[in-house]
């Protein structure tokens, strides 16, 4: 099984960031504060399902689809 | 006490009477309120040397020797730039020849925020000059139940920490303090937040001795960003790849690592500064509202309906001003004919000078609502949200959601809205903004636009509520719209690209706006749009009234004599009317324009809108301003005081001898503004952003020919 990423959340879920699969896009997200271990949730989502609205580290993020699926998760306890 | 008076002489010596002060922060982090706080009127915007970046200057008297220039730099997240817009910072900052180099940086710092505002702080740190960090937005912290121990965080940073409150302005006085406490005898942090020599001592030591660099941390932003380092010749950037190439390093598993180290350090730090007392996760309301703002349905409904009240305010609020204006400048121009002796320089006065700057002037209510919204909108975040909700449907066209803020400011104006497609990080998107934003209906067209339709459309409401004219007015701009959209749709076709599109971005809180921002905003964008317009307009105005009033050799005398000859039964003021008709006809302007009218007759159009085209081919505006002229040189010298919506009602078709406006000429008309490409400064801000000749000649050709087509099918379809 693949591992899940940000774009699987489902709204109101939390999550913990693991790793990414994209490095380029990496730096850009671990720049705005979505690092290894931070805890996540998908406070919503666009219209149309994409782009999404992340809750991390105490703010809101917004990102497509594409790019959320660069962030790997592992499910909270 | 002798030791104070030799500090203090020490003192007036080595500080600098004009130092420039960086203001570098986050975006939202407050930064452009302290800037107004500490500028008020004294600031101007410009250029950055080389370079089109907007750079928001101003000065700031810190005491009686010094007044620094303060620099208000793009927000950015970090020192590694993601678009043009933000490279400008680092380009700066990493090169002390710069004319813009600080002598002081101060870092903005959102305190809600703490921890990503911290990341830009130690990397703009340890690049080595003076800074001092402000803690702004206490208030929205403690909201959040966030305390921050200031005190604390200056001994941690090792550099002054100063509480500030950007948009009330307290605070201000200390930052005083600090600013003059850096220039004086700077206090620097000990050692490097993020010292790149711990894992990369070799390749570190040997930049800094090739390019005699002082600290570590510049030599690692010379070989990560030296690409984009416009002060680095070709040579110095081979350079740099010969020696990355030699050490095998890898910038950006480096570079990935600075920021999970920085992120580390401040976590340390922040445990240590910040008591924390929020219970877990409650929703606030700025959560709550975006409940409905991103809602499938409600985003956008609300959207739609925002939209819609910019063009009733532009169009039915801003009606009385207009009329108030108009009926000014014409009473201003009756009495001045009344009390001049009459003469060329009267008639140049009245009827070209003024005539030309009252139609500008009319407009200014109009400009004055659309750019108070939009900046209502920017203010509050809103503007966010559309991104957002819009993304997914621009992405479709080959746009982006960062796309929807140049569409909307070309509303106002095509010339700042393509300069903001800076913030656009892909190369492919930001190009398909620019060539399709000057299809928005920009204010230069509201002037033909409000004229045109106040001519064919009843002044009528339907349902109540809306007016018949705001709802053309709409219709015009929802084609604007469209037709951008389309157009970029086909250019997506032409355009391929490997570069992978992003969108990434913060959502800021919701927050009230700051009302003297926005009054800044509205009273610079009337002050350029009058001051830039209103000097093209006067002086096609003075150029084109010389035409009108002159014609080759003693032309002009005898299409008075023939038409005194065959008119001779009529009565006086008849004849006076069309004794200045044909005289208008027989000067240089008239012979000018018969001579393009078989190009333009297949759109409806006679040789005086062929004036009025080809003057205003260097700018829309100057349309209203020529028609005024040529109505007020072609009308007799009585009716001085009907406006130009009177005048042109009044003008009679020679051939069928009803009214020359007919809707077939008037649609025609508003169809070919909608898409024509007629204004030299975006060409010129298009060829300044793409850096090429080939993009504005794109434009210039797809605009005219869409105009061209689209008006010759608009008049033979209602004719």
């Amino acid at each position: 099984m693949s591992k899940r990423s940000v774009a699987d959340l489902k709204v109101g879920e939390r999550a913990t960031i693991q790793s990414f699969n994209n490095q380029l896009m990496s730096l850009k997200l671990l720049e705005m504060g979505c690092l290894p271990g931070a805890e996540v949730c998908l406070s919503g989502k666009a219209p149309l399902g994409d782009p999404i609205c992340l809750n991390v580290s105490g703010y809101c993020l917004a990102m497509r689809k594409s790019e959320a699926a660069t962030i790997l998760i592992e499910n909270v306890e | 006490m002798v030791l104070i008076i030799i500090h203090s002489t020490l003192f007036i010596f080595t500080l600098k009477t004009s130092p420039v002060i960086a203001l570098i922060g986050n975006p939202n982090a407050g930064k452009s309120s302290l800037f107004n706080q500490l500028t008020g009127l004294r600031q101007k915007t410009g250029n950055f040397p080389g370079v089109t970046v907007d750079k928001k200057s101003g000065t700031w008297p810190i005491d009686a020797q010094t007044v620094a220039t303060i620099v208000d730099f793009p927000g950015i997240y970090s020192i590694y730039p993601k678009s043009l817009d933000e490279q400008i910072v680092t380009d700066i900052l990493a090169n002390p020849a710069h004319p813009d180099y600080p002598d002081v940086s101060i870092v903005v710092v959102d305190a809600a925020n703490l921890h990503r505002n911290l990341l830009l702080f130690t990397q703009v740190a340890d690049l080595g000059g003076p800074v001092i960090l402000a803690l702004n937005m206490l208030d929205v912290a403690r909201q959040q139940a966030k305390e921050i121990n200031a005190v604390r965080l200056a001994m941690r940073l090792g550099v002054p920490v100063v509480r500030i409150n950007a948009r009330t302005g307290e605070g201000l006085d200390l930052l005083k303090k600090a600013v003059l406490g850096q220039l004086e005898e700077p206090t620097l942090p000990g050692k490097l937040f993020f010292d790149p020599a711990e894992e990369i001592p070799e390749l570190i030591e040997e930049t800094k001795v090739q390019y005699q660099l002082e600290t570590n941390y510049l030599a690692l932003q010379y070989l990560i960003q030296h690409d984009g380092f416009s002060f680095l010749n070709r040579s110095q950037q081979v350079g740099l790849d010969t020696l990355i190439h030699n050490y095998q390093f890898n910038e950006q598993t480096f570079q990935a690592g600075e920021t999970i180290t920085r992120y580390k350090r401040i976590a340390t730090i922040a445990a240590e500064v910040v008591t924390n007392q929020r219970a877990a996760n409650q929703p606030t309301w700025s959560q709550k509202l975006d409940r409905y703002l991103l809602h499938p349905v409600w985003g956008y409904a609300i959207f739609g309906f925002i939209l819609l009240l910019i063009f009733q305010a532009i169009f039915a609020w801003a009606q009385p001003f207009m009329d108030g204006i108009d009926s000014g400048v014409a009473w201003l121009n009756g009495q001045l004919k009344e009390s001049l002796p009459p003469g060329p320089l009267t008639d140049l006065l009245t009827d070209g000078i003024l005539a030309g700057i009252g139609g500008i002037l009319v407009f200014i209510p109009q400009i004055a609502f659309l750019f108070l919204l939009v900046a209502l909108l920017e203010e509050s975040g809103y503007m966010s949200r559309v991104m957002v909700i819009m993304d997914r449907i621009m992405r479709k066209f080959g746009l982006n959601g960062r796309s929807v803020v140049p569409l909307i400011s070309g509303v106002a104006c095509a010339v700042p809205a393509i300069m903001a497609t800076r913030s656009i990080g892909t190369r492919r998107d930001r190009l398909i903004t620019i060539l399709v934003t000057p299809l928005m209906s920009c204010s230069a067209r509201l002037p033909i636009y409000t004229i045109l339709i106040a001519l064919v459309v009843p002044s009528r409401r339907i349902l109540g509520l809306f007016n018949l004219q705001g709802l053309a007015l709409m219709a015009l701009y929802l084609l604007g719209l469209v037709s951008a959209l389309v157009a970029a749709y086909i250019l997506k076709l032409f355009l391929r690209t490997q570069e992978r599109g992003y969108f990434i971005m913060e959502l800021p809180t919701f927050k009230l706006p700051r009302w003297n921002h926005v009054g800044l905003t509205v009273w610079e964008s009337v002050r350029s749009f009058v001051w830039e317009a209103g000097r093209v307009i006067l002086a096609i105005s003075i150029v084109l009234w010389v035409l009108a009033s002159y014609g080759p050799g003693d032309s002009m005398d005898r299409a008075e004599a023939r038409a005194k000859q065959q008119h001779a039964a009529l009565a006086t003021d008849q004849l006076q009317n069309i004794i200045a008709s044909d005289r208008l006809e027989a000067s240089y302007a008239g012979q000018f324009g018969h001579f393009i009218e078989p190009a333009i007759r297949p759109l409806g159009y006679d040789w005086k809108i062929g004036i009025a085209l080809l003057s205003s081919f260097a700018a829309r505006e100057v349309f209203v301003g020529t028609m005024s002229t040529i109505y007020s040189i072609g009308s007799g010298a009585d009716d001085s005081d009907i406006t130009i919506r009177e005048r042109l009602r009044q003008e009679k078709n020679p051939i069928t001898g009803g009214p020359m406006y007919t809707p077939a000429l008037a649609w025609s008309l508003l169809i070919f503004y909608v898409f024509a490409m007629m204004c030299m400064s975006t060409l010129a801000a298009t060829q300044r952003e793409t850096k090429s000749w080939k993009w504005p000649t794109v434009q210039l050709v797809y605009m005219m020919a869409l105009a061209y087509g689209s008006a010759f099918i608009t008049y033979q379809l209602l004719h």
